[in-house]
């Protein structure tokens, strides 16, 4: 006696039901929709790697590496070097880094860490989120106006008590590289905290109570066991900022001078990659955008090399501080 | 050829409408035709930029025979395309070199339509008064041989000032430019340091470390703006419009020169009376009058020998006519130097040979 055992299934008045020709339509619909979303994003990049890199392979047949490692932009003789470009996107990129994560991070333990109650934090998340919603252009102009004189007497000060030191190595006369790293680190700071906050809300609750429960006291437990545990997510916030801070181009190229040098100091006005695009690209004449299409190579391994590194560094730390293989 | 030029023009227009480095001239109202349709259009140098959209405001009111359009992008975008025969005018600081003129079957006439100083601006917070910078001295802040506000050569000459102990912060142009060229060109005949240990003469150079770039006129008198210390080359009309102090600079003579539209008239006009050459194209590197200021230039329309269509060539001429005769009041009006009558007269005699 067969009797089928999904006969309750089976009928119509059941809201359950097995999928039906229409079901099986839609997935697979969706399984194409998804798939090619996916892989027009690799296809785009692909892309833009291999127009950009046609466009520069005449420079960099002509230049080779000397590229890299030059340190003069002659349209005139033809001179084509990156060096001070190269050196000043990491240079204003690491110290926006240094300052955008610190305070980042800082926010995000504010906010998560039960300082403050959980509506008022909500609201501290959404205005620091606002940042990113501000326009380059526009911290540019706020750097020009507010950043420049009001750092001004700060630098002039270290300049004349410090200026043995290399950093201090020079006055800062109006845009340089401490108004544009500075401008740079409260543009990254909105990536670097959220993305934290997510990592620390990630931890579960009972982590937290573990470690109070052993006796910590708040700040222990923060600092022995909740950044450790949330250091591969605080990895890539601050990854992510650091490839923020290497592609910005408005404001730097407003505030960073672009002066074609490479120098210590941070009052020295410098150049960066994106920022010699932007303002070489409109005059450009066919032998110079080629080799500016090379700096955009340039700028593209540079992040990439940040990017994989971040992931190695992330990688490691999941291993070591979070106990995944 | 390849898809690079409309890649590269689509990507600049982005890049220029971001960077607010565009230059003041109001856009050109190109949907406004005249009656008959004939629409001439030109390109080229920035720095009479505002000038000749002045002139072409008024004159466009003035008739209708004729709606002329000019876009700015610089000396080197303006010979470019008017070799290319893409406009019916173009317009440069540093005229036209004989190979380029060489390149235009249809010829050229170059046309000195108005000029400019160069200046030197700064911005030295708490510096009251003139400075006077000597032939050498500029020469050398330039080669950043002079770093520091009160080194020894510039405080003997200016003993009423109290120059700070500041860097000096050079600002020079990022582009291709009529101003850097002449500028250069004056740098390059009173100083053969200049030469030997400078970056030499031409329209784009490679300046001696630590300069600061600026795109146009007006992207360089902003840095000079924001930065203490600063001191940069800029045409004088970029400089009175932000209100920034000017050096007065040593001429030949010796003499130390203020600019202004009259001292920079007398100049031109003594230079002109000395010898206009065949086609126009004076410099004047190094002018010899006795109260002349040092770095003075003409600014040159860029007109075809020939037009295919003979009311263009007649609108064209019209136009340069009273530009050069109703115009030059308005020019100094603007902050342009006036063109001198022998200029004037050159300049009418060679728009006539225009057909």
């Amino acid at each position: 006696m067969a009797v089928n055992p999904f006969q309750h299934a089976d009928s119509a008045s059941s809201i359950s039901g097995p999928p039906s020709g229409s079901d099986y339509l839609a997935d697979s619909i969706f399984r194409v929709i998804a798939l090619s979303c996916a892989s027009l994003i690799v296809v785009l990049i692909l892309y833009i790697l291999w127009e950009i890199g046609g466009l520069a392979l005449p420079a960099m047949a002509q230049h080779g590496l000397g590229f890299v490692s030059g340190t003069t932009w002659n349209v005139g003789s033809q001179e084509f070097g990156v060096l001070p470009e190269i050196w000043g996107t990491l240079y204003s990129s690491f110290l926006a880094l240094i300052l955008g994560g610190t305070f980042g991070v800082g926010i995000a333990i504010f906010l998560t860490q039960d300082f403050i109650h959980a509506r008022l934090a909500a609201v501290f998340r959404t205005i620091v989120e606002l940042l990113a919603a501000i326009p380059s252009v526009v911290y540019g102009l706020w750097g020009i106006y507010v950043v420049i004189p009001m750092l001004r007497p700060v630098a002039e000060w270290l300049h004349s008590e410090l200026g043995f030191i290399p950093i201090f190595g020079t006055e800062l006369s109006g845009p340089g590289m401490a108004p544009a790293a500075l401008v740079l680190a409260i543009m990254i700071l909105p990536t670097v905290a959220a993305i934290t906050v997510d990592a620390f809300r990630r931890i579960p609750y009972k982590v937290k109570e573990a470690a109070y429960g052993m006796g910590t006291t708040r700040w222990e437990a923060i600092l022995k066991v909740m950044l450790p545990t949330a250091s591969s997510g605080i990895l890539a916030a601050l990854v992510l900022g650091f490839g923020r801070a290497l592609g910005e181009t408005m404001a730097l190229a407003m505030l960073i001078g672009n002066s074609n040098q490479i120098n210590l100091s941070l009052f020295a006005p410098a150049n960066t990659l994106a920022s010699l695009l932007a303002s070489s690209f409109p005059e450009a004449g066919q032998i110079e955008v080629q080799a500016l299409m090379y700096a955009a190579v340039v700028l593209l391994v540079i992040t990439l090399i940040v990017n994989i590194l971040g992931l190695g560094i992330q990688q490691y730390t999941v291993r070591k501080f979070e106990g995944k293989a | 050829m390849t898809s690079l030029p409309g890649f590269k023009r689509a990507a600049s227009a982005v890049v220029v409408s971001i960077l607010l480095t565009a230059c003041g001239g109001e856009s050109t109202d190109t949907t406004m035709e005249s009656p008959t349709g004939l629409q001439v259009t030109g390109a080229g140098a920035t720095f009479p930029e505002p000038l000749y959209q002045e002139w072409i405001r008024r004159y466009n009111a003035k008739q209708t025979e004729a709606h002329f359009v000019y876009e700015g992008g610089g000396s080197g975008e303006g010979v470019k395309r008017f070799i290319a025969e893409k406009v019916d005018f173009g317009a440069s600081d540093s005229a036209m070199t004989d190979e380029q003129i060489a390149q235009v079957a249809r010829g050229t006439t170059l046309i000195p339509a108005t000029a400019g100083m160069v200046v030197l601006a700064y911005n030295l917070p708490g510096v009251e008064g003139e400075l006077r910078l000597p032939r050498d001295v500029y020469v050398d802040i330039f080669l950043g041989k002079v770093w520091k506000w009160d080194d020894p050569r510039i405080v003997a000459a200016n003993p009423h000032l109290d120059l700070p102990s500041k860097l000096i912060q050079t600002v020079v142009r990022r582009d291709g430019s009529g101003t850097t060229f002449v500028f250069t060109n004056h740098l390059g005949t009173i100083s053969p340091t200049w030469l030997t240990e400078g970056p030499g003469i031409g329209t784009l150079m490679n300046w001696p470390g630590g300069a600061m770039t600026g795109n146009g006129n007006e992207g360089v008198a902003h840095k000079i703006k924001i930065s203490h210390g600063s001191i940069g080359y800029i045409e004088y009309y970029f400089a009175s419009r932000l209100g920034l102090p000017i050096a007065t600079l040593q001429n030949r003579a010796g003499n130390f020169v203020r600019p202004d539209a009259e001292s920079g008239r007398r100049t031109l006009e003594a230079a002109a009376t000395a010898g206009m050459p065949e086609n126009l194209r004076l410099f004047v590197p190094d002018p010899e009058a006795e109260d002349a200021y040092p770095i003075v230039s003409l600014s040159w329309l860029l007109l075809y020998g020939q037009y295919p269509e003979p009311a263009k060539a007649t609108a064209l001429k019209a136009a340069v006519t009273w530009a050069l005769d109703a115009g030059q009041p308005i020019a100094e009006e603007l902050g342009y130097i006036p063109l001198p009558a022998n200029i004037v007269s050159a300049a009418s005699r060679a728009l006539d040979t225009i057909r």
